[in-house]
């Protein structure tokens, strides 16, 4: 398996260099601590106005914050993975050289940002929720297989939030500056994610739509399958549910990869 | 490869063959799918591109450009080919094509039998790419990572790899600086790095874009030299553009001057001279100051004191001029100078405009 053998090497790489980003890892947990004082504060407010609000009691919905920031930069939510770096790749012309290459693009990004995430998971994911944990009480699993579980959701979350970057770094082919696309995408992802709020506390249709959309399993899957939420059939029925969005936009993905390819060679260089 | 392949040359097709001999100056000119005389090879080949410009609010006009019209040559196994022409004229969109990473409009294209486009990455594995402009190593990892990274990528056997490194490593004298980030090495660092990375794999096509581009004379030399030995050494096809036309004079039996899409020249460089009406000056300095010197073959262009500038043809010989001169005028020294190319190759382009 040569080709797994260089995919391994390019994710090491990734979890190495973001490794050595020491004081931007540190000021991501100071940051992800603050935040998630001040929603679980909020949150303990709400849930005392509106018990068993989406399905949660209290220590399940602090708990839920924790756990997003946890995640946050773990599936990329505001951004900043790969995509930086090929946007600005495809805005120079440098993305040409990766043409070249005797390797898959999507592939080797997919490999970079797992190794990003990897790191992340490690790096800014254990620290806030061990802390969050020290201010409240939460309603974290101790059996190991749910803990599998939820690392088996994050991964397929990662895979999604992935996807739908890669689309956003695509763009960049088009309008030849991904910022626009960039800000947009990470509202959407800060939405629709669950991050702000769950997505099972919202009403009616805006809920429903919230819940079928991808950004859907980037956190609130994760955090449902980690607080219990999700046994059973109906576990294996949210994998394939993100799963199916995984292996639908990457495939999407494909084919502008594939359109995109044809006009970068216009662009002279 | 070609399934009507002349038999007699079948050894060749293997790839990590690299005792082929020393290419051979007078190009062979054998039956039209020799696997060693084609080993590139272009019929007609065509690239358009549509390009939308903006002439209002929502509005753009489409206006199809022909960047390379019906070009068609040859590349034997082991040649060192300059490819010239001023920005735009084509040359980036035919390495292009040759990659596989842009698809021909129309005619045919084969790299080593494969058609580019089409197996992009099994092509890959037998090329490799050199931009002057750009660099294929990883900006913030040391060098020697970014040669990991190409051993895996290609797939390059141990031992082979590992052979590899040590060559370029000693030849682009690289040694010290495979542990320095590619962020900090000097630009001409920076280009042997790369051209040590396009070649760890054994490539037997190079394709070289401004290989010497704002590399000092020390740098430019050095890459040269290393070019040379290479493509003697290990028969490494070389496919070279390039605004330095000493690239060329140094490097490059045959030159080919591509304009407007099309091929304008393919021979050797002398030919050049004579297709562009080009003429050599002879330098002549006289015991003393006389009126310019009055003989047939030659005008006087310039006269300094007892120097005078005289221009003739580039194709004819100096040798009877010089005996005329030193037969009737008293002779101190003389020098010949050759032509620039440069003002060759744009005489050439003003010839083709007005025509």
């Amino acid at each position: 398996m040569g080709a797994g053998r260089l995919y391994a090497a390019v994710a090491a790489s990734g979890f190495r260099r973001y490794a050595t980003y020491r004081v931007a890892t540190a000021a991501g947990v100071f940051t992800n601590t603050v935040f998630g004082l001040i929603l679980a504060y909020t949150y303990i407010a709400l849930w005392d106005e509106r018990p068993g609000l989406g399905g949660y009691d209290q220590a399940q919905a602090v708990t839920y914050v924790w756990i997003g920031q946890g995640l946050l930069s773990v599936v990329a939510v505001m951004g900043g993975g790969f995509e930086d770096e090929m946007i600005e790749r495809i805005r120079t012309g440098d993305i040409a050289i990766d043409l070249y290459r005797p390797v898959d693009l999507q592939a080797w990004w997919l490999a970079a940002d797992a190794g990003r995430a990897a790191f992340q998971l490690v790096g800014r994911g254990v620290l806030p929720m061990a802390l969050g944990g020290l201010v409240f009480r939460l309603a974290l699993p101790t059996d190991v297989g749910t803990w599998l579980a939820f690392l088996v959701a994050v991964l397929l979350g990662v895979l999604v939030s992935f996807a739908l970057r890669y689309l956003v770094a695509l763009s960049a082919f088009w309008f030849m500056d991904g910022a626009g696309v960039q800000q947009l995408a990470v509202l959407a992802a800060i939405f629709f994610s669950g991050l702000t709020l769950p997505l099972n506390a919202f009403p009616g249709a805006l809920g429903e739509l919230a819940r079928a959309l991808p950004w859907s399993a980037l956190m609130q899957t994760p955090a449902d399958v980690l607080l219990g939420e999700r046994t059973g059939s109906g576990l294996l029925r949210t994998y394939a549910v993100q799963a199916a969005w995984a292996v639908a936009l990457l495939a999407v993905g494909r084919l502008v990869q594939s359109a995109a390819t044809r006009r970068v060679v216009v662009q002279g260089g | 490869m070609d399934s009507s392949q002349d038999t007699d040359h079948t050894d060749h097709t293997d790839r990590t063959d690299h005792t082929d001999p020393a290419p051979d100056p007078h190009r062979p000119d054998t039956d039209p799918h020799h696997p060693d005389t084609d080993f590139i090879r272009l019929d007609g080949v065509e690239k358009v591109f549509d390009v939308r410009k903006k002439t209002g609010f929502l509005r753009s006009e489409r206006r199809q450009v022909r960047a390379v019209d019906s070009i068609s040559f040859t590349v034997s196994r082991g040649e060192m080919v300059g490819y010239i022409g001023p920005n735009g004229a084509g040359k980036s969109t035919t390495i292009k094509m040759l990659t596989g990473i842009l698809t021909p409009s129309g005619g045919r294209l084969r790299v080593a039998g494969i058609d580019p486009s089409r197996e992009r990455t099994r092509l890959a594995q037998r090329i490799g790419v050199v931009f002057g402009q750009r660099t294929t190593l990883w900006w913030d990892l040391p060098l020697i990572d970014s040669y990991r990274l190409m051993h895996r990528m290609y797939r390059i056997p141990d031992t082979r790899y590992a052979e590899n490194l040590d060559r370029c490593v000693e030849l682009l004298q690289l040694g010290d600086l495979l542990d320095v980030p590619v962020r900090q090495l000097s630009l001409g660092q920076r280009m042997r790095g790369d051209i040590a990375a396009a070649l760890l794999h054994d490539p037997e096509v190079l394709y070289l874009d401004e290989p010497t581009i704002g590399l000092d004379v020390v740098s430019k030399v050095r890459v040269r030299e290393f070019l040379r030995d290479l493509n003697a050494d290990r028969g490494t096809t070389v496919l070279l553009t390039t605004h330095d036309l000493s690239d060329i004079e140094q490097l490059c039996r045959r030159v080919m001057v591509i304009d407007h899409g099309r091929l304008m020249y393919d021979g050797p460089l002398t030919g050049l001279h004579e297709i562009g009406e080009s003429e050599r000056t002879l330098v002549v300095d006289l015991e003393r100051e006389l009126p310019p010197i009055d003989v047939e073959s030659a005008r006087v262009v310039k006269v300094e004191g007892p120097r005078q500038w005289l221009a003739f043809p580039a194709a004819q010989s100096a040798a009877p001029l010089v005996a005329r001169i030193a037969a009737e005028y008293p002779l101190v020294d003389l020098s010949v100078r050759e032509p620039d190319i440069e003002a060759v190759i744009s005489r050439m382009y003003a010839e083709k405009a007005t025509s």
